[in-house]
Formats: C-alpha cells, structure tokens, sequence
C-alpha cells in the first residue's frame, strides 16, 4: 500500500500510543508523544491557520511570505498548516514554538510583517503588539509579557472540549491526533464492548443532537440497531447550510479526525458498515482534510475490512452536495445522496428505520458525532457532569455579526447567553448598544439584549420562544433594522424552500411579499395604506400558526420564527416602518421620500452628479428637482448638498 | 389484522398499516385531498387532507399517516379546519382568478375546494402569479399560472405513462413544472396522450381546442361538414348525460349531432372494422414469414409517437395501417366523396374522439404528406357534450337516428377498439378466420376482457400457435418491450393502449375520469358485443363492398395506398 | 470518445446514486450543463433528461450556460447582510448590467449570489474567480472591477 505524505512512518509507534493505557507508556514512548504531538518541538516549528476564513483573510498569503522567509535564510524548521483557533476576526494568525519555549500567536497579521516578526521571534524577542498569546505549558519556557490563551477572556470564560486541539494541532496529521489520545475511543468500543453497549453508553450520557432538535442521539441509535437490516448506513450531515453557522467546518477543518473516530463510534454501534459524510460542494477545504484523514485512517487499519480483527467493517465515503439550504434535512439529504431532487419526505417511517435506499440509517450532525470519542473514553458519567439540567456536554457558537470578537465560541451547556455574547464574545464592537441577537441561523429567533441571560439548552430556549438551532448567533447592534434582518430571512427561507407543500411554499411567499411591502416603496397598487399593511402583518401570525402546524418539514414549520419572535419582542420597529415609513436605524433608505427646497436649493449640479440613481434633473442656476420614482432614498444627495437644501420625509 | 381506531369520538374498525385516510374513507368520512392519487404511492405534499391525532404535537397528513391502535383522530376540529381553509387561501392569493374565462370553470377541484371550506374573503393578497401559457403541442396546452403543484401530471407521466416528459423544476416559490431543458411542450418528447391533463386538479393542463371556429364552418352552406365518432366516445355519452341502461346511445349521438348541424355523421367503429381487415392480412403475411414479429398495433398515436420517439427500432414491428378514424377519414374524402359527387375539398372533417392524441396524429407529418389533412378539427368528448350545451340540447327527449352511409353497416368488432384488449380481439377473430377459413368457435375471449395491464392468449391455428399480448398502461407496455427484446417474452401479436384500459379512459374524456365510470363503459362495451351478431369485421357488408368498388382486397397495392401509413423516428430529448 | 463519456466511464456504478457526482465531474470539466452532456448522462444511466434537469435546477451548483470569464460571486449571508451586501450587489448589478445569475454580453463577467462564503468575521465578502476580497464597500467595486478587466488584456 502506498504511504500517504501526512503519515510519519512511526505507524508502529501510534498504534502503540492507541492500543496501550497511558499508564504502560514506558518513559521512550512518552517522549515519542511528545515529539508526535508537538508538545515538545526539536526545530523551530511555524504553524499558519489556514482553515477557509483563515485563507480568505490572507492566510495562503502569509504561508507564501513564511516560506519565502525560510527557504531565503535555509532554516532548517518545520512549516505547518493548522485550523481555525476560533477568533475569526483576528485572523490570519500564525503561530511559531522555538524548542523548549511554548507555542506564541500572532494575531491579524499581513504577508510585509512576516520577516520582521520571525526575525524578532528567532532572536527571542517578542514583536510589539501583533501576539494573541502563549499556550500554557508546565514543561516549556513562557515568553514574559505575553498572556496565556486561558487568561484571555475569549478563551477564558470557554470549555473547549471538542475546539481544544483545533487551531493547535496539524488536522493532515493522524500521529499529532493520536498522539494526542485519539481513536483510543474507537479501539476500546471494538475491543471490550458490543454494539448495544456503545448505544447505551451515549444515551446514558445524555447527548443530544447538536444540529438543533435536541433529539437523544443514543435513543436514535438504539431504533436503528433494534431494526434488522442486511445494511445499515451512518450518514454524517456535514450540510451545515444554515448562512452564519460555522461551527460544523471549523471541526471539520481543525481537528477532521475527531469527527472520523466519531463516525466510526457511530457505524458500530448500530452496526453500519457503510458511512457516508454529506458535505456542502463549497466547504473545499474541509472536503480535503476528510479526504486525507479518511485515507490515513484506512492506511493505519481504523477503517477497511476486520478492523484490528474485531470483524467490524467500515467504509466512509464523501458525498458533494450540490447546494439547497433544505438538504440539510434528513430526508431531503436522503434524497440527494440517492440522486433526487432534496425534497423532504413525510416521517414516519423514520430514517433510523427506513432511510438511505429504504435501510436503516442514523444521521447525526458533526458536532454530534465530534463529541461521541470523548464520551466513549472519558465515560457517560464525566460528560453529565459539563453541562447542566437536561442538556450535558457543551456548545460550539459560531458569533457573527456586530460582535466585538466574532468566531466560534465552545461554553458547557447551561451557561447563560449573556455570558457568550458580553462577556466572550465582547458584546457589540466599537463601543455601540447591543440591540439583541438572533440566534439559531435563518429559520432561528431574535432575542432583545435584556433577554440574555437565558442558559444554553434546548428547552429553556424554547421556553423563551427561541430555539437553540445550529448554534449560529448574529450579534445585532443598534444599526441593525430588525425589519429589515427579518425580511431577509423571509426572503431567504422564500428561496430556500423546496416548494413541495403549500404552507412552506405560497406561506413564505406571502409572508416575504408582506415584509417587502412594509420596507420598500409601494411597488404596484396592491401595496395598500398603512393600514392593509398592518392588517397584513396581523394575518402573518395566523398564518404562522397554520404554516407551523401543518408544513411537512422543519423548514417550514420554522421559517416564521425570526418574523414572530421579532413581532414578541421588537414590535414597535414594525410599527414605526408601517405607520410612520421611518426605518429608526436608517436601513430601510427606500422608505424616505427625499425633495428639494426650491427656495433653497441654488443650482450647483452637484447633486445630481452624485446621485446613483441618476434620479435628479433640473437646470443649472435654477433649483433641481427629485424624481421619486427613481429615487432609491441614499441619501447622497442630502450629504453633499453645501446649501442643506435636501430634506426628506 | 383489523384495528380499533378513534374517529371522532368514535370508535371504528380499521386494517393495521393502512393510511388514515384509507381508514377514514371505510367509515364513510370525507378529508379533502389534492396530491393523493389512488394508483400511486402519498406524497403528503398538498397537506390539504390534514387531521389532529392525539399526541402529535402537529396535524399530520392522513394521505400517508398510518393508522395505530387505539388512535384517536379528529377529522374536522376548528384547529384541521382553519388549516385546510388557510392553505386553500394561500393558494387562491396569488391565483390568476380567471374561474369564468377557465377551461375547468365548474369541474376545478381548487374552486371546489375554495367552495367546501367557505372561503369567503381575502383576507391575504399575492402578487398574482404571471407565467406564460405554453400553446407549442397540439394535443396539449399548459398554463403553469393556475397550476398548483400538485405534481400529479408529474407522476401521472413518469408512473403510467413512463415517458416522464415532466418534472418540477428549480425550488421554493420558483418552483415550476417543465420539461426537460424548459422545452415547449410541443417541442419535448410528449406523446399527447392527455393523462396528465384528465388528472390535473385545476385548469393549468387543458386540451387545445379546434372548437371556435366550428359554428362558422357548420353555419356555412359551401362546406361539407362530416363528423365521425370513436366507439369509446358513444359509451361515455351515456354517464355524462346520465342516459339510462340499454338506451341506443349511438342513435341519440346522431340525433344529437345532425341537430348541431352537421351534414353526414359516421361511426368510426366501421374505420376499426376496415383496421382490423388491413392488420390481419398483413399478420397473416408476416406470420407466414416469421418476418417483423412481434407485430404491434398502431391505433394508438400516442403509441406511435413513443415508438417514433424512444424506440425506432420497433419501427418496423408496428402494423403499418393507419389507425381506425384516420382510415376512415380516408376513404370519407376518397370513398364518400365520390359516392355523392362532392368535390373533397368542400369537405370539411371532423374528429369526435376521447383521444388528445389525435389532435397531434392529424397534424403528424404521416397524415400530411398525402398532401391534405385528412382530417380538418378534431374534437374530444368533452368538446362534445360542450357543443351539445352550447346547442341547447336535451338528450334524453331525442329520437334516435341513424348514421350515415356508406359507413352505416358496423361490427361489434370496430366497436372494441373503445377497450384494452377489444383491439386485439376484434383482429385475431379475423385473423383466425383467413386462415382456417371458418369462424372462430368461440369469438368471445375472456382472457382479453378483465381489468388487468397484461393479457395474453394463445390460439391455436393450421400455420401454428399465435401468442398474443394486450397492454395498456405505457409504462407496463415499456416493461414488456424490454422483455421482449431480451428475449425473456415472446409474442406474435401485440396490442398497445398507453392509456390505462384503453380509450374509454383517454385524455379526452369527461373529468373527473372515475373508476367506475370507466368500469361502466367498458360493460357497455362488451354488452354491445354480446347483443351484436356481426361481432367480427370479415363480416361487415359494406366494408366487402368498401373493397370491392375501391380498395380491391386488404393488404393490396390499392389498400396499402389508401389505408396504410410510413412511421418515421422523431429526435427529441428524452 | 468525447469529453462527456470519458468522465462518465470513469463511473463503476451506473445508477442513480452516482447523478449528482457526475453532473458535478461533468460540470467541473465543461463548466456547464449542455443539453448534450444531460442527454448522455441520461442515456448512460437510463434516466430521463427531465429528471436530470428537474433535479439539476433544483441545486445551486449546476448551471446551463457558461459563467464569464470572471466569475464574481457575492456573500449574501446573514453577517454579511447585516453589512449591507445588497448596495454592493446593487453597485454590480448597475456596472456590469446584468442581474444575479446572467453573464455579461461579452462574456467577460457573470454573478452569483451566495449565502456566506465563509469568513464572516471579513464581511461583506466577494470573490472573483477564488480571489476573495473581503470588507468591500460598494465604493470601490467600480475600482475592483477595473483592475480584473486590466487583469484580462
Ligand atoms: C431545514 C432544515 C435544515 C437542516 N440543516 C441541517 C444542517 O445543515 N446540518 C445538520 O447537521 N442538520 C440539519 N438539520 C437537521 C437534520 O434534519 C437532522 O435532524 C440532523 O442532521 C440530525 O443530527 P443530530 O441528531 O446529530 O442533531 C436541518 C433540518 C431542517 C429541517
Ligand atoms: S416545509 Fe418547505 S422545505 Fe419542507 S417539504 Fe414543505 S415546502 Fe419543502
Ligand atoms: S437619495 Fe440617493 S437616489 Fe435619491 S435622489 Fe438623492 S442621491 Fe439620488
Ligand atoms: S446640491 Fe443642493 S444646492 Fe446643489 S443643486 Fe443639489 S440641492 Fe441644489
Ligand atoms: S383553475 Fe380553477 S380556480 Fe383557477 S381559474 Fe380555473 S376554474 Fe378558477
Ligand atoms: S360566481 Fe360570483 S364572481 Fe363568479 S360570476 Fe357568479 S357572481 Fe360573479
Ligand atoms: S400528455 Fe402524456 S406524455 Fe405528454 S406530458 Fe401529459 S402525460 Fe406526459
Ligand atoms: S399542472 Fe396540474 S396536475 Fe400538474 S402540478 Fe400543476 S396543478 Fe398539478
Ligand atoms: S389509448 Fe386511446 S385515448 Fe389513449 S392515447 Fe391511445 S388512442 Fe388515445
Ligand atoms: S438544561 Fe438543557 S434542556 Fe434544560
Ligand atoms: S392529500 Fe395528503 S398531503 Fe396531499
Ligand atoms: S455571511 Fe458572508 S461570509 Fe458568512
């Protein structure tokens, strides 16, 4: 078999890192950990984060500048590639550990400041202002003045159980994974316990579906082992389509073989043999590293056939999907990976019992699957104990939006919203109000800023009229239009649906034609008085009663949240949009009538060259004029105008 | 096993595993539906047929929800019944409201729906779905604006009918039906045979109609104006117009169309005696032969069109005789014309029949070349009882009346054509007696009757055994095509209806097209058959003389000319 | 052989499972769908070209003409949204003449709407054929669009 690049070689070594307890790890091995994980380096060691936004912000800029630098100088030093650390605004970031110093990051940096950092950084100098912060150590040197990762309050107030190595690790790199205590899990389930055993022990840990219905993933197993099949599937749903949701990707990108021993967890126990990871087209990189991993892991024999002679078999296999919001849904996944058009189908029959070409198949979400190694090595009992009341474990966030820091946030379920948005994630950036938050991606709800200190957990958020979601938060400040953020989720669930049934179908329809209504210029006649549209907006919430009770999936029956929580807790920006057309936050520009003072108005043109709408006319020296029908509402007119002969109503 | 159920409060017995709505229908109570069809598998797509069941936290739809023991339901609570009325209004809000100019004005299931559930105002405003009608095919027009995407037409056209000319495209409120590549439909591999438009709720698939200018034409005295009937549209007359039991509906028909103006009326079951004539002696050649065996019938232009379209390769298979009305229409401009010294082109020809097909067979290239069309408008049975309508007609007070010669003298034999199975009786009855030279003993064939997709007979004769097949159902007809080119099946003989029991449930007839209407007609059928003692088309007097004075003898040179057509590929996407 | 069977052969497995892959093989060499590529697929997997175009406009990826020879695709996700994605679609619709979708006459340039590229800690974010150009202001696409046209010549 050829040897795959990401592999050492050692693979005698990892195994035995795998296969033996900690505790029969003579002093050697430890010592071959250590290297293996890079918790100890013997040459310069250069780590860049190139996950997706890592790349986006400049990453594979700053790899090209690093290896410039090293090849220019012919240091002999180790140059490698990790994942998402979870402070998507302050990237790209770098991070660089000197032998027997710790690891020290960088933070927001361009291609120019590489050769002046590393220059700092190889003669044992820290570079003014441009670190994040050390990773703490007992073993290793500390740089002085600079702060420990755990002392930063973004990383401080977090758990990160499942984010802990991504951001740190090489995710290429199966030995760094293992090194660090992977698919021990993995091998301890095919070693000493059953099938029913696996299920068992993951309901008793009491996780729960982190895609957002909060569904027990142990009891989910348990139908599907307890239907008898010649075939079983495992499909890990990695569509993660909800628009602001990252969290999926980033553990995809960070750390992909903690999500591989998951899958293989998952296979075993309701005896799959064939899994498959359904996977957005766009996620490139994610996508790559799975591939690498999924080769890795069949080179070191954790998939293939007879797995380490337990006579389990597995496959995993990726699946490209082509892109529709809606195919993140069970069944609708289940249809485009048998080649179909992503409509949802009605439950029951469940997929647990009749799923991928009419078999059993279990699907779980990413993050599901990420949590299910640790709850396998460290015991149901240790994952009830983070977390709190019904829900254990913890939550990754994705923060977006307005926030002060934006990027991924993991917190033990049970901590309050408050704390993630303020006290992590910073509340909002550049000193303005926090108006609230909307939480649970584009079928998920808006919360006011005094709403916060709801916990994280299923129920309580659905006590509150909110739903947990995915876990995508957008972090809404004062200039945000909450009419305007609603109508675009209406118009997007619009698109978005898969247009099988009518109440999700003409219901978002009807439901965005509405909303467009009360935040553009009348379109047509039918685009009525102030009062057809408040009148309008009251049937909404009939509407939404009847498109949540009878729409046939999850998109349909959630797509009125934003719009009903909003009504709930933001009513009056609805009402100043209706009654008076004033957006208060100056989103909605349509909605202002925008004319000129002919008495004040000079003639100087220069509004009307400036207008993108070419909507003003008129003579020079004479007053202009607005023609409203062209008139988008920009206001550019009003800001150049040296007379203040522009107004608005 | 049987269950107990709660319905209503009360309680009622039903089958474990079968549907709410399965259920519901047994103890007599009523859910509206739209996307469920009783042939195919649920969708649960329109959720009109939605109820409360007791521990679901939703309305679940009762077209796919299967019945448990001891469930308890409520089939018409305020909660079912303001959702119902809410999604019939969603559909309504941005429906183009054209019920009084609507094809479907009176028969539409969404106006009926709108009536059933007291919607009364309009408490929610769309913008009006604008989409334009699509008038490419002759057969069929698709007006996507009214449509309401219930994707019957879709399942309908990939389960039955097999061709799969339609699917959904894009998503969401784009969401639409289309052919492959958003072809027009008279540019796409449809084969016109209206199935999709007799299952389509609303008036979004409706038949191109030839009706408008009609009464000009009847009205003018320079024009010949000569109807013929297909046999499938006589027994249908019957139910619509509620005609009782043995009435002579054939009789009534001519009354009812000489009324209306028309000046010579015929019945093409005399053009299926003179088919059946031309099929038998051209099997009988090929079976002596062995040659282009299978011989499959070509009565069906929906039939024909697959075969030109997906299957040139049985091209020579097919029989090359016309089929029975465009025979007729033949010799009506031939024959006719001569007999009473008109000048043929002063005649003007019409086509009553269940078929929408036809409406594109007289357009097809084939019945163009001998220059003319032979046939000038073609009407379905809905056109007609519409033109009786129109005409003020009351048929139950009418006398009956003869058709016209020199077509009067038919079989029972032509009249067969209306079923699945009739064609192929009607012929082997013929073929049986050109080559034992003797009447069949026993003409009337169980095993040719019956409502089952497949048939086959064998018949034992001096040349050998000849294995025969009935189908109807194109999609079933695609299976056994298949078989028969692999060589798992083999047949001499076979006869292919693409609608589901043939022509009395053609895309021309009466909607809603019911089971048991069609059950009806088919009775009506074989009853004819029964009273009839000419019952084969050997028999009929007039088409002996119809060869004698012009054709010479079936599957001569004169006869090939005159009855017999090219069938040619057509390239589409398929 | 041409292009189109090629791809199709290196296929083990000729049902239904494997459509999406294929137009996905088939759209990344041809760049798009034509209506001879559904045709063989159709024929290769014994499907019905409708089907194959139903299921194909019903997935984001797959398109039926060319894009230009730049491709610009626009974050309009939530964050970005929130960063007023629409005025910078709205500055390239007004440039380039053509909606979300099209391509321009010359070819040169078509547009796509996206629901987040990924990096919403950038937003508002575009990409032109990969290059991504994160904190646009609707003010310097007229600039961006210029420089990828010098780019061109
Ligand atoms: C409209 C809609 C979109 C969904 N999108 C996703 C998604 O992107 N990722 C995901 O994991 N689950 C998604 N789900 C949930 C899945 O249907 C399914 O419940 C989930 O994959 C089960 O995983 P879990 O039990 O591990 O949470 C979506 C559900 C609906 C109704
Ligand atoms: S609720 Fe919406 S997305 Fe779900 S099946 Fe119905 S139309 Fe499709
Ligand atoms: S508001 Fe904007 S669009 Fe309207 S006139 Fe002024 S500059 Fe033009
Ligand atoms: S800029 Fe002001 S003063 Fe000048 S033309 Fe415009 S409105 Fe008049
Ligand atoms: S389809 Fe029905 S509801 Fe629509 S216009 Fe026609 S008759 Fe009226
Ligand atoms: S049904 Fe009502 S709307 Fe229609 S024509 Fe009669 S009165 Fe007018
Ligand atoms: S007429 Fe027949 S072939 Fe044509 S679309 Fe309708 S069902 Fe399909
Ligand atoms: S055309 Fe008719 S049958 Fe087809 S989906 Fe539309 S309403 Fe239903
Ligand atoms: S079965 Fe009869 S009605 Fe149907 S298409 Fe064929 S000829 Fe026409
Ligand atoms: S603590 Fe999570 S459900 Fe209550
Ligand atoms: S009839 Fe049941 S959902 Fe349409
Ligand atoms: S919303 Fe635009 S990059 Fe995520």
């Amino acid at each position: 078999m050829s040897k795959s690049p990401y592999t050492t070689g050692l693979k005698d070594v990892v195994l035995e890192v795998a296969i033996k307890q900690p505790s029969e790890y003579s002093t050697g091995l430890i010592r071959k950990i250590e290297l293996l994980s890079r918790v100890r380096v013997e040459k310069p060691l250069i780590m860049i984060g190139l996950n997706t936004s890592g790349k986006i912000a400049g990453g594979d800029r700053i790899k090209m500048a690093v290896e410039e630098y090293v090849s220019d100088r012919k240091l002999d030093v180790d140059v490698s590639e990790t994942g998402a650390i979870g402070l998507a605004s302050r990237e790209p970031i770098l991070g660089v550990q000197l032998p027997g110093r710790t690891r020290i990051l960088f933070a927001e940096i361009v291609e120019e400041e590489v050769p002046l950092i590393l220059d700092d950084i190889f003669h044992q100098i820290v570079p003014k202002e441009k670190f994040l912060g050390q990773i703490r150590h007992d073993k290793l040197d500390p740089w002085m003045d600079v702060p420990f990762l755990d002392e930063i309050p973004f990383f401080a107030l977090q758990n990160r159980l499942l984010l802990r190595d991504c951001g740190i690790i090489d995710p290429l790199s199966i030995d760094e994974y293992i090194a660090r205590g992977g698919y021990r899990g993995f091998l301890k389930a095919i070693r000493n316990y059953t099938y029913e055993e696996i299920c068992s022990i993951v309901l008793m840990s009491g996780l729960k579906g982190r895609s957002g219905n909060g569904f027990l993933t142990g009891e989910k197993w348990k139908l599907a082992y307890n239907t008898s099949s010649d075939q079983k599937y495992l499909v890990c749903n990695a569509e993660e389509s909800d628009p602001g949701a990252f969290m999926d990707r980033a553990l995809m990108e960070g750390n992909p073989h903690q999500l591989i021993e998951g899958i293989c967890l998952a296979s075993y126990a309701i005896g799959a043999t064939k899994a498959y990871i359904y996977i957005r087209t766009e996620y490139l990189e994610s996508i790559r590293k799975l591939e690498i991993a999924i080769e890795s892991a069949r080179e070191y024999g954790f998939l293939g056939h007879n797995i380490f002679s337990s006579g389990f078999n597995l496959s995993i296999s990726i699946r490209k999907g082509p892109g529709a919001f809606v195919c993140g849904e069970e069944t609708a996944l289940l249809a485009s990976m048998e080649g179909r058009r992503g409509m949802p189908r009605s439950k029951p029959p469940y997929p647990a019992e009749r799923g991928f070409h009419r078999k059993p198949t279990v699907i779980n979400n990413v993050e599901t699957l990420s949590n299910v190694p640790h709850i396998v090595v460290n015991g149901p009992e240790w994952f009830d104990t983070l977390g709190s009341g019904h829900c254990t474990g913890t939550k990754i966030f994705s923060v977006s939006g307005r926030a002060k820091h934006t990027g991924l946030i993991e917190v033990p379920m049970g901590t309050s919203l408050e704390s993630v948005v303020v006290d992590i994630a910073g509340g909002a950036r550049e000193g303005k109000k926090l108006k609230g938050i909307h939480i649970g991606g584009p079928s998920g709800c808006l919360l006011p800023a005094d709403k916060l200190d709801i916990p994280v957990c299923f129920d309580a958020l659905k006590d509150a009229g909110a739903v947990l979601g995915a876990g995508g938060i957008l972090v809404l400040d004062e200039k945000v239009c909450i009419v305007d953020l609603v109508t675009y989720f209406m118009d997007f669930m619009q698109q978005q649906s898969c247009g099988k049934c009518i109440p999700c179908r003409e219901g978002t329809l009807r439901m965005s034609e509405i909303l467009n209504d009360i935040i553009r210029k009348p379109l047509d006649d039918e685009s009525h008085s102030s009062l057809d549209r408040f009148k309008s907006l009251m049937s909404l919430e009939k509407l939404a009663d009847v498109m949540r009770d009878t729409s046939l999936c999850g998109l349909g029956q959630m797509a009125p949240n934003p719009l009903i929580s909003s009504l709930t807790y933001f009513r009056k920006e609805f009402e100043d949009h209706i009654f008076d057309r004033n957006c208060p936050s100056n989103v909605c520009k349509e909605l202002r009538t925008y004319y000129i003072d002919v008495e004040l108005c000079t003639g100087c043109t220069i509004c009307a060259k400036k207008c993108p709408e070419d909507a003003i006319i008129g003579t020079e020296k004479h007053p202009y004029f607005i023609v409203s029908e062209k008139c988008t509402g920009c206001g550019i007119c009003k800001d150049v105008c040296k007379f203040s002969a522009v107004f608005y109503n | 096993m049987m269950i107990k159920i709660e319905v209503n409060n009360r309680t009622v017995q039903a089958r474990k595993g079968e549907t709410i709505l399965s259920a519901l229908g047994n103890c007599g109570i009523h859910v509206p539906t739209i996307c469920s069809m009783a042939e195919l598998s649920p969708t649960g797509a329109c959720r009109m047929c939605v109820v409360e069941v007791e521990g679901q936290e939703k309305l679940v739809p009762a077209c796919s929800f299967p019945v448990s023991e001891w469930m308890k339901i409520r089939t018409h609570s305020p909660r079912v019944l303001r959702a119902r009325k809410t999604n019939v209004e969603l559909l309504l809000s941005n429906h183009p409201d054209d019920c009084l100019y609507c094809e479907r004005n009176g028969n539409c299931e969404l106006q009926k729906l709108a009536e059933d559930l007291n919607v009364r105002d309009r408490r929610m405003r769309g913008r009006k779905s604008k989409l334009k009608s699509d008038h490419s095919g002759y057969g069929i027009i698709r007006d996507p604006e009214k449509c309401i995407l219930c994707s019957r037409c879709v399942r309908v056209c990939e389960e039955i009918i097999g061709v799969s000319t339609l699917d959904f495209v894009n998503r969401g409120s784009n969401l639409k039906i289309e052919t492959a590549m958003s072809k027009p439909i008279g540019f796409s591999n449809c084969i016109d045979c209206g199935q999709c438009l007799i299952n389509c709720p609303t008036g979004a698939l409706i038949e191109k109609t030839e009706f408008q200018n009609l009464d000009h034409i009847l009205d003018d005295k320079e024009k010949i104006t000569v109807v013929q009937y297909t046999p499938a549209v006589a027994v249908s007359l019957a139910d619509e117009f509620d005609l009782k039991g043995n009435a002579d509906i054939k009789g009534v028909m001519n009354a009812a169309l000489r009324k209306i103006g028309f000046d010579y009326i015929f019945d093409s079951s005399f053009g299926g005696d003179v088919v059946v004539m031309e099929q038998a002696s051209e099997f009988v050649e090929r079976f002596g032969k062995k040659s282009n065996l299978p011989m499959i019938t070509a009565s069906c232009p929906s039939f024909v069109k697959y075969i030109e379209e997906f299957s040139p390769d049985l091209i020579s298979n097919l029989t090359t005789v016309k089929s029975p009305h465009q025979a007729m229409a033949s010799l009506i401009k031939t024959w006719f014309t001569k007999l009473n010294h008109i000048a043929p082109e002063k005649v003007f020809s019409v086509l009553i029949t269940t078929c929408t097909a036809s409406k594109y067979e007289v357009h097809s290239d084939e019945s163009l070349k001998s220059g003319d069309r032979d046939i000038d408008a073609v009407l379905s049975t809905r056109e007609l009882i519409r033109l009786i309508k129109l005409n003020g007609i009351d048929v139950n007070k009418l006398e009956t009346e003869p058709s016209d010669g020199p077509f009067h003298a038919t079989t029972s034999a032509g009249k067969l054509f209306a079923v699945s199975g009739g064609e192929a009786e009607a012929t082997v009855r013929s073929i049986y007696y050109l080559i034992e030279q003797k009447e069949m003993p026993e003409p009337r064939m169980n095993k040719f009757r019956g409502s089952r997709d497949v048939r086959e007979v064998s018949v034992e004769t001096k040349q050998g055994e000849i294995r025969i097949a009935s189908v109807s159902g194109l999609k079933k007809a695609m299976k056994i095509l298949e078989e028969i080119k692999s060589g798992k099946r083999e047949y001499d003989f076979i006869e292919i209806m693409v609608c589901p029991d043939g022509c009395v449930g053609g895309g021309g007839q009466p909607i809603p097209l019911l089971e048991s209407d069609i059950r009806a007609r088919i009775r009506h059928v074989y009853e004819i058959d029964k009273n009839e003692t000419l019952n084969a088309a050997h028999k009929n007097s007039a088409v002996r003389k119809m060869y004698e004075e012009l054709a010479r003898a079936p599957w001569s040179k004169e006869s090939k000319l005159l009855l017999h057509t090219e069938h040619e590929e057509i390239k589409v996407l398929k | 052989m041409g292009k189109t069977e090629e791809i199709l052969n290196q296929f083990h497995q000729v049902s239904r499972d494997v459509l999406i892959p294929m137009l996905q093989a088939v759209q990344d060499e041809c760049g798009y769908l034509s209506e001879e590529a559904i045709e063989k697929i159709g024929s290769h997997l014994s499907l019905p070209a409708s089907k194959i175009y139903g299921l194909a406009t019903f997935y984001n990826q797959f398109r039926f003409a060319p894009t230009g020879k730049f491709h610009i695709q626009v974050c309009n996700g939530s964050a970005c949204h929130l960063d007023h994605s629409i005025s910078i679609l709205k500055e390239l619709f007004k440039h380039l003449g053509i909606r979300d979708g099209e391509t321009t006459r010359d070819g040169m340039f078509s547009l796509e709407v996206l629901a987040c590229i990924g990096a919403c800690g950038q937003s508002p974010v575009i990409a032109i054929n990969g290059v991504y150009y994160p904190k646009v202001k609707a003010g310097m696409i007229k600039d961006i669009l210029e420089i990828t046209k010098l780019k061109s010549s």
